[in-house]
């Protein structure tokens, strides 16, 4: 600190407190919302403290979820969460590792095309193409698979862009010294710029492993069986129910259940996190 | 770009490429080269034949009032999230930068919401405004408000704003705290040394410093709020009541898969990417101009 101020820094802890309170109060609500039973749940004010069927409510959502709702027990949809978010955070590496290893290290007809193909996808997210892309991956049959959830989202520029830029911070003379001790080229990829490339790699995968968590518009399309559904579409299914009869506690605790993983994986891994998120942006 | 050493030349490259370059060219140059194509079609009510009519379904979508509301209202939502979040993440960042006890734990307890869907953000911020149970429509009705966000679209409008702004929040406090943080401390140990304030400093030298990160975000929410907030405005309004809150992107969802006018929704959609690859051009223009300090 520059100077020595004590109001003002008590002021800046305050707005800092509230900052967090209001941040936080959604959140709140939500877990006291899933501690109590449906009965208390419908009488105003609602309330502000948790209730004691918490686990009892857990139980509930997780394994028989919303009757009524037209949706799978909760536990079921985030298995299909985990298995797309998964495949979509791998998949989306995998071919971004491979894919900026050929563009640094090989000298090939049409590099640069290819560099520009792949830079083309940055310019269009789903929300813009939802209706040729639904119509192509309905004829490939793709439609209420894993595979239809994933593989459209899987092309990535900036996962390659990033890759690209570690593989040019990493020194010729590493290219050079496996070459003369006879490396070939897979062999160098797998036994060095893959090792080398483990931290970015895993921030990387901390953010894509949120974004295909989060995903929303291409699993509402592309699932018409509820053995597809994904935990965050869920919600939306239960929120319709609730015109009719407001189970929020089941809905809050959905909501809870929906966000546990992607926040959990924030909090516990900040520092991968904080490093992916601000070098996927630049 | 390139390495000075490569590999000798085979076929690998191209292998290497390949997964890529096949989803890229499957999932989004055809899908968008249709929607390019069926932009400039009109298709019969049954779906039997289609015209090609080059660029009438642009004119028709401009001479639209129901569009060019929908454009308004994308701007003013868009902007007003960006502000916002923006306004709040930057007063809470210069006073994380301020204190030095607690810095990282203050910044623990702001950047989670970043990892919230939108539509789950969307299910907790309705549930709290619900027009019969919610927590705050009964503290406003206490005070002698009535809420109703499903028969008044100014309050719906409202909030889907504030949903998509508290999703927002943490992402801007992090990128702002992180600029400011990477600000020489000499800089501002010179000015407190001239007699500068903490606020003083904060808008003669903090701001005008972190300016390229502020501009940065304000394209990064811009987009957010374009993009990303489908599901926030599926969940907590449907576009409704009587389309106050519907933005383009529900649109093109809308009159796509609801209304099933193809060639409207096409042209929306070509009219979207127009405005992401601008946006995008913005974006990377500015990562080539940075400030010194």
């Amino acid at each position: 600190m520059i100077e020595h101020r004590p109001i003002v820094t008590f002021v800046s802890h305050l707005v800092l407190i509230f900052g967090v309170a209001i941040i936080a109060f959604p959140i709140w609500i939500t877990f006291v919302a899933s501690t109590h039973e449906a009965a208390r749940m419908v009488q105003i004010p609602l309330p502000l403290l948790p209730g004691d069927q918490f686990f009892n409510n857990l139980e509930l959502t997780l394994f028989k979820g919303l009757e009524g709702a037209g949706a799978p027990p909760v536990g079921f949809m985030m298995v299909n969460s985990l298995i797309m978010a998964m495949m979509i955070a791998v998949g989306k590496i995998a071919i971004s590792l491979i894919s900026a290893f050929a563009i640094v290290y090989f000298k090939f007809p049409f590099r640069m095309g290819f560099f520009w193909m792949i830079f083309i996808t940055l310019m269009l997210p789903v929300e813009v193409r939802i209706l040729p892309t639904f119509e192509v991956v309905a004829n490939l049959g793709m439609l209420n698979t894993y595979w239809g959830l994933s593989v459209p989202l899987i092309a990535s520029a900036t996962a390659t862009f990033m890759f690209r830029q570690v593989f040019l911070t990493i020194p010729d003379e590493l290219l050079e010294a496996a070459r003369i001790d006879g490396a070939g080229p897979m062999r160098f990829f797998v036994d060095i710029l893959v090792p080398l490339s483990r931290t970015n790699i895993a921030a990387l995968f901390v953010i894509l492993f949120i974004y295909g968590w989060n995903q929303y518009l291409w699993p509402l399309l592309v699932t018409t069986d509820q053995s597809m559904y994904t935990v965050v579409m869920g919600i939306k299914q239960m929120l319709e129910a609730a015109e009719q009869s407001p189970d929020w506690h089941q809905i809050m605790m959905t909501s809870l259940l929906a966000m546990f993983p992607p926040v959990f994986v924030v909090i516990f891994m900040q520092r991968l996190f904080v490093r992916g998120l601000t070098e996927t942006e630049k | 770009m390139l390495k000075r050493v490569h590999f000798e030349p085979s076929f690998l490259p191209f292998l290497l490429v390949a997964p890529q370059i096949i989803i890229t060219v499957v999932f989004f140059i055809w899908p968008a080269s249709q929607a390019l194509y069926q932009s400039l079609l009109v298709e019969d009510a049954f779906g039997l034949s289609s015209e090609f009519v080059w660029f009438d379904n642009f004119i028709e979508l401009f001479g639209d009032e129901h569009y060019l509301g929908a454009f308004q209202r994308t701007i003013f939502f868009s902007f007003s999230v960006a502000f916002l979040s923006m306004a709040f993440a930057l007063t809470l960042a210069a006073m994380a930068d301020r204190v030095i006890k607690g810095a990282t734990t203050y910044r623990t307890f702001l950047i989670w919401p970043y990892a919230v869907a939108p539509v789950v953000s969307g299910a907790l911020w309705v549930f709290m405004f619900d027009p019969t149970l919610g927590i705050f429509t009964y503290t406003l009705g206490v005070l002698g408000y009535e809420w109703n966000h499903k028969l008044n679209g100014g309050e719906a409008m409202f909030l889907v704003i504030i949903a998509s702004a508290w999703k927002q929040v943490a992402y801007n406090f992090l990128f702002f705290l992180a600029a400011m943080q990477s600000i020489p401390k000499s800089l501002i140990e010179a000015a407190a040394i001239d007699g500068a304030g903490p606020t003083r400093r904060f808008f003669s030298i903090i701001f005008p410093l972190i300016s390229p990160t502020t501009f940065f975000l304000m394209v990064i929410n811009v987009v957010f709020a374009f993009f990303e907030t489908f599901g926030i405005v599926h969940a907590v309004t449907q576009g409704g009541p009587a389309k106050a809150t519907e933005i383009l992107v529900y649109k093109v969802f809308n009159d796509g898969f609801i209304g099933l006018d193809l060639g409207g929704s096409a042209a929306q959609s070509v009219i979207l990417m127009l405005i992401v690859i601008s946006l995008t051009v913005i974006q990377f223009r500015y990562v080539e101009k940075k400030v010194d300090y």
